[in-house]
């Protein structure tokens, strides 16, 4: 970085990042200091709201999953599982363990494309000093086009699985409208054996780059599992401790609205937490698979860290132990192949029968770890099993909180040691790390959470 | 013979999940291709840059706040060219079926205490606020029709969005028909051009490209009949899409 002539001033800064870049959707981060005192401090999400709970109320339930996908183009699948979830809870419906699987590996598959996007695309061009990854098709090709190729990967899973990543088509609840093709399964698990060398390369590069030492101890907060490293399934942990089953979330977080934003903020206890990558490597680490751990160890990641830029290095740890899973995966269903009759089922139930069907009115939770986080889903549906309440609870929500918390600490410690613009880049680079997804986190909140 | 300058291209995100503009980050190898036939001078989810300087405007999301409205005019004056991508900015999308709630109430459900403090009107496809120059339409984009569409606004040509139902495609796909399967399927008016994604995948057609401009009105409403179907859960199917679009066709069936 050059070095910025300007006279550092530690009694004033004011930093007003308008429509931060390379996130998704859209959010001003607003830092005041006056007189050497922090008088403002905010991420104000700005983005148009867009009444998703409002939509879902009186539409079918069948047809939730479709339209809850189109809250986020980036997390369509982990909506869409969320979704699911939270309907068989709401119509008491058991989809089968080969569904189950299949669900897993398209939640795994979305992680590492994800995951990739953020950090070649969204991260690595603050490490490396340029805007954006545009100039770096000129300087860096071959990692550019290394990056593509493990993004088309992932994306190239969410079509053979799903028909497509974004807005998947046949996941529905219940099981899948349509099973794989086992060519295209093929194609895929070879895609996946080549990905790992693309893993260790992007490992190495990582190893390189250079994160702001930053350290502050915070509430994490995931699903955890005795069985695995809870990603589809298990319970709420913080910091480890203390089990809430899913469907009784409300009783761990409360959220309330801000002036200044368009989402909501979470808290536990009344403090900040923590949701995404790090929260889950937290929580548990000791459940990743060995490559992914010795790729933890590579990396220098223990558990517990407490510098939210190394979200970013947890991320990676995922990716690599989110494709062997995969690959586990993947060899059982192509030595096993798929029972068709456990697993494929319509989207909707017979239009003939529909109406005469008698639902229980109920309300059903899910909720699942997609790349920031732990997400919610809730819907109350009547005896037509059409929706009456809707709520949706988005990491990036939880992290908003827990991020001006980061940027409090962090400003002071860099007030006369850093340039207003150095350290605008800080905070930027702060926000980014966090991964937050905007336009989900604008269509927050239920009526019942407020106090 | 001089070489042409490439047309300098811009992304824009309305109100939307920023889906169609990520089909851009998913064609792989062929996004740099693409960045050899124009410059990406202006894509915020994936860029810091800022240029005020493009030749093309990708439109994403739809039209629902007096602010996106000031922008979008403002885009317009800049650009030579500008792009509708995908449902959103194309039909309204999904953001229409807030339309069907009063405004009021929406708000009232997501924002409880605080909707006084939200700006939002009727979400609108970008066309109704500004004039547009090509539509690609589909929730998400189809990424053959964007590369299509691409190719037609660089060598100066007008590109039609096939308006014929998805049925046609359908058929040539081979999909046992939905409604022969005891469900119902918006595909008979839905303007055709996904390859029939959603259908080939076993899932209904949910009308995502918007409704072809002369359904064969009767002929829907035979089906309808023949199927035993009501018109009122019909009229529920088409608004998940159409809602901003499709005052004329709730009309034409209310009719009979």
């Amino acid at each position: 970085m050059t070095k910025s002539s300007k006279k550092v001033d530690s009694k004033n800064v004011k930093v007003d990042v308008h429509y931060l870049t390379r996130v998704e959707g859209h959010g001003n981060i607003v830092v005041d200091v006056k007189e050497g005192k922090l008088t403002k401090c905010e991420f104000q999400v700005i983005e148009s709201p867009r009444f998703f709970e409002s939509m879902l109320v009186a539409r079918s339930i069948w047809e939730a999953q479709h339209l809850t996908s189109r809250i986020c183009g980036i997390c369509a699948c982990g909506h869409s599982l969320a979704s699911i979830k939270a309907g068989e809870d709401a119509l008491g419906i058991k989809p089968s363990d080969e569904t189950i699987m299949l669900r897993k590996l398209l939640l795994y598959t979305e992680q590492m494309d994800s995951h990739i996007l953020h950090i070649y695309i969204l991260v690595a061009p603050d490490l490396l000093g340029v805007k954006s990854i545009v100039p770096l098709i000129k300087t860096h090709r071959p990692v550019i086009e290394m990056a593509l190729r493990m993004k088309k990967m992932s994306d190239y899973a969410g079509e053979v699985l799903a028909g497509r990543h974004i807005h998947p088509i046949s996941y529905v609840i219940g099981g899948l409208t349509q099973l794989p093709q086992r060519e295209n399964l093929e194609k895929l698990y070879k895609l996946m054996l080549e990905a790992r060398k693309d893993g260790e390369a992007t490992v190495k590069l990582m190893k390189k780059l250079k994160f702001p030492e930053f350290q502050r101890p915070t509430q994490y907060m995931s699903l955890a599992s005795d069985e695995e490293y809870a990603m589809y399934d298990g319970d709420l942990v913080v910091n480890g401790k203390a089990k809430t089953k899913i469907r009784d979330y409300k009783k761990l977080f409360s959220e309330k609205v801000l002036d200044y934003s368009r989402a909501k903020i979470a808290t536990i206890n009344g403090k900040p937490y923590a949701v995404g990558a790090l929260s889950r490597f937290n929580n548990n680490s000791d459940k990743l698979n060995k490559k992914a751990k010795q790729v933890a160890k590579e990396l220098g990641l223990v558990a517990p860290c407490h510098n939210p830029y190394l979200n970013t290095v947890a991320q990676l740890v995922e990716w690599v132990h989110c494709l062997e899973e995969s690959i586990v995966i993947m060899e059982k269903i192509l030595k096993h192949g798929l029972d068709e009759e456990r697993i494929v089922v319509s989207s909707w139930p017979k239009r003939s029968e529909i109406d005469k069907i008698k639902y229980k009115a109920n309300t059903g939770v899910g909720c699942v770890e997609v790349p920031r986080g732990s997400l919610f889903h809730e819907y109350s549906i009547d005896e037509t099993s059409h929706i009456t309440q809707a709520n949706c609870v988005i990491p990036t929500n939880q992290n908003m909180a827990n991020l001006e918390e980061d940027m409090r600490k962090l400003v002071p410690e860099l007030l006369g040691k850093k340039t207003q613009e150095e350290i605008t880049l800080d905070l930027e680079m702060l926000a980014r790390a966090y991964d937050p997804c905007i336009s989900c986190a604008t269509h927050i909140l239920d009526i019942k959470f407020v106090k | 013979m001089k070489k042409q300058p490439k047309p300098k291209v811009a992304f824009f995100d309305f109100t939307d999940c920023e889906g169609c503009q990520l089909q851009f980050a998913n064609m792989g190898q062929t996004l740099l291709d693409l960045t050899q036939l124009v410059d990406i001078v202006r894509f915020r989810e994936i860029m810091s840059e800022e240029s005020e300087d493009y030749d093309i405007a990708f439109i994403e999301g739809s039209i629902s706040t007096d602010n996106d409205v000031n922008r979008i005019k403002k885009i317009r004056e800049k650009a030579k060219v500008l792009i509708s991508l995908g449902a959103c900015a194309t039909i309204g999308g999904v953001n229409g079926v807030k339309n069907r709630a009063s405004l009021d109430l929406a708000k009232q459900r997501v924002y409880a205490e605080k909707a006084d403090t939200i700006n939002t009107i009727p979400a609108m496809p970008v066309h109704k606020v500004v004039q547009v120059d090509y539509f690609i339409n589909g929730c998400p984009v189809y990424i053959p029709e964007i590369l299509n569409v691409i190719k037609c606004v660089v060598m100066g040509r007008p590109y039609v969005v096939p308006n014929y139902a998805v049925c046609s495609e359908c058929k040539i796909n081979e999909n046992v028909c939905l409604y022969e399967k005891d469900q119902e399927c918006m595909g008979p008016v839905t303007r055709a051009g996904c390859n029939s994604w959603c259908v080939n995948n076993g899932n209904r057609c949910y009308g995502c490209r918007g409704l072809v401009e002369n359904p064969a009105v009767d002929a829907a409403k035979d089906i309808l009949l023949k199927y035993g179907l009501k018109l009122e859960d019909i009229l529920q199917r088409f608004t998940l899409y159409n809602d901003s679009m499709g005052d004329k066709y709730d009309q034409e069936f209310k009719k009979g």
